[in-house]
């Protein structure tokens, strides 16, 4: 160590002459999951499993009636993103989800950076804003690289063309194009209210694991509500059923309910979890790593 | 924010307490840190110096009493912590990322960052050959140093360090300390966190020593040494006489045998002088009688052990057994 001239007001450096502000740490929360290689994990997921779906579709016939959409795989391309919207819900996006926003918080007071960065110039809330809004980035980043991924790998193996709606209309290749895109974005109603439980669950826990498996049970859970006899009536209340509104546009005329529905539906589990989670954060004692 | 002022001390502690259900960590601390100390915060391990200093930097929130850091309540606001840097524990860095990036987000945290003075601070530590290394590959002494890198970055006027040179290689330590030692003589004040008593004797001017979270003693080393009287050790023909000739001396305390001498402390050099003329009419003669400097360490057993049977502070211990 440099004893013999130590400098510690670093010479031209005049001082800080700005706070830091929430933008300071999404940027640095965007450039550490950059570096992480769970970041990829989930990234690698979104891109594998449309490519897979292509390729199965390419050595197998998929049969008529097996489920929405099943009938126009070999006709567009353009259905299989949403035939991934379908199947993603099961367990694919609330893993990629939770792998992120799960890890966020838990991870970093486990391995004691947290209290690293608690003691520098940020109040709490900059950085449990900053975090939320890299695990909602990440989390949209990923639905839309799916989606995008999907849109490639089906046009390759069926092609660009028209696709029939739920209701039986035909569109053109280029509106379906558009449906398929804003029925990624309504996707992104359930997925953020997952992204903000799973950012309560890492407030909560100081384990990451644990994080990210409740994250991904509490969406499996909600599953199991809606197949269990008797307990039907929830469905349309439930966080999974959210996760098909974007059906709605897929008929014609478009059908806005179920998507209205999925909205505050979303916001009556998401936003309690958030200012949960924030209130986690804000008042926690940091006493671990 | 409760508003700083330039007269407040760098940090003042007052009833400062805090459970863990029914277990006290700390049990009501009251300190203060003057401008220019090197303070040695002491006391064996799970004595609550972690537990005072995480209270001290707004990590964890004080069951009860109040931390000021140049008068304001880093609970508050972290504005509270401008001025202010440190460690508690280990300095914790991302280990996926080099040690460069790692200060480099922090200055931004700070809401600086310029490369020059990262680069400075790199330097100033001796990490800049090993900055593009990621963090996870990094001994624990240069996690220390690393550490120290990161707190310089915020130009502290207070620096807070828990236990510093715990892990590190005797070389690693003598460094640590000697900057330590730089550090102060620029000007910072450091309240230094340890249970190793040597250290804290070396670079700290004051001291407040805790044990099982009450404070038992604060005040500077040179006090607390004179507290404990003047000891002494003597060696003569007949130790078996002369212990019982030492402990009918008036003047004279604290008698024992020990490693073929008899230590004794004594309030005034003329009860000495009595004694050495005691010893030889009794028939005793002195073969040696040498005068015992105390040290920190006899010091702060005594202290630590006395608190164990005594449950009210002292804050102004006198220190009779020493050797």
């Amino acid at each position: 160590m440099s004893t013999g001239a130590v400098a510690t007001r670093v010479p031209g450096v005049t001082g800080r002459t700005r706070r830091p502000s929430v933008f300071t740490v999404y940027r640095w929360e965007i450039f550490k999951l950059v570096h992480l290689r769970r970041t990829y994990l989930g990234l690698a997921l979104s891109v594998a499993v449309p490519v897979g779906f292509a390729v199965a579709i390419h050595f197998r016939h998929v049969h008529h009636g097996d489920f929405a959409f099943a009938t126009f795989l070999n006709r567009s391309g353009l259905a299989l993103p949403l035939v991934i919207l379908l199947f993603g819900a099961v367990w694919m996006f609330p893993l990629i989800v939770a792998l992120v926003a799960g890890d966020i918080i838990a991870s970093e007071d486990h391995n004691g950076t947290l209290k690293t960065v608690l003691t520098r110039s940020l109040e709490r809330w900059q950085i449990f804003a900053g975090k939320v809004l890299a695990a909602t980035t990440y989390a949209i980043v990923a639905i839309l690289l799916n989606g995008s991924v999907a849109v490639v790998a089906g046009t390759l193996q069926s092609g660009f063309h028209s696709l029939q709606t739920l209701s039986g209309t035909t569109v053109s290749a280029s509106h379906a194009l558009v449906l398929v895109y804003v029925s990624l974005l309504i996707y992104l109603v359930p997925i953020v209210t997952l992204v903000f439980i799973g950012v309560l669950l890492s407030a909560l826990f100081h384990n990451s694991a644990a994080a990210v498996v409740g994250t991904l049970m509490i969406s499996l859970v909600f599953q199991l509500i809606g197949v269990l006899p008797g307990l039907t009536g929830t469905q349309p209340y439930l966080l999974s059923t959210q996760f098909n509104a974007w059906q709605g546009l897929l008929r014609t005329p478009i059908d806005w309910a179920p998507i209205v529905h999925s909205v505050w539906v979303c916001a009556m589990y998401g936003v309690p979890a958030l200012v949960t989670a924030f209130l986690l954060f804000i008042r926690r004692d940091v006493a671990g790593g | 924010m409760s508003g700083g002022t330039a007269s407040a001390p760098p940090l003042q502690v007052r009833g400062l307490v805090k459970r863990y259900g029914h277990l006290a960590a700390v049990a009501g601390v009251d300190l203060t840190i003057e401008s220019g100390d090197v303070y040695g915060y002491l006391g064996p391990n799970g004595a609550g110096k972690t537990t005072s200093l995480r209270m001290m930097l707004g990590l964890i929130r004080p069951t009860a009493g109040t931390v000021r850091v140049f008068g304001r309540d880093p609970w508050e606001s972290v504005r509270a912590l401008d001025g202010v840097a440190g460690f508690v524990e280990a300095p914790t860095f991302y280990p996926y990322l080099n040690g460069r990036r790692n200060l480099e987000l922090l200055a931004a945290f700070d809401g600086g960052g310029s490369g020059e003075q990262v680069e400075r601070a790199l330097e100033t530590v001796e990490l800049a050959d090993r900055a593009r290394d990621k963090v996870k590959g990094y001994s624990h002494g240069m996690r220390q140093r690393l550490g120290i890198a990161a707190a310089l970055l915020r130009q502290p006027k207070l620096l807070l360090l828990d236990e510093p040179t715990t892990g590190l290689d005797p070389g690693g330590m003598r460094d640590m300390r000697v900057l330590v030692r730089r550090l102060a003589e620029e000007g910072i004040t450091i309240v230094l966190s340890s249970h190793l008593l040597a250290e804290v004797e070396e670079v700290c001017n004051r001291v407040g020593i805790v044990q099982s979270g009450k404070l038992v003693y604060e005040g500077e080393i040179a006090a607390l040494k004179r507290s404990a009287g003047a000891s002494y050790t003597v060696q003569t023909t007949d130790d078996e006489r002369a212990v019982q000739i030492c402990r009918a001396q008036r003047g004279i305390a604290d008698v024992r045998r020990q490693d073929g001498r008899i230590w004794f402390s004594a309030e005034e050099e003329q009860a000495v002088a009595t004694l050495s003329q005691a010893l030889v009419e009794g028939g005793a003669l002195i073969r040696s009688l040498q005068p015992q400097t105390a040290r920190l360490e006899d010091l702060f057993f005594s202290l630590t052990e006395a608190s164990e049977h005594d449950e009210q502070p002292v804050a102004e211990p006198t220190v009779g057994a020493t050797r």
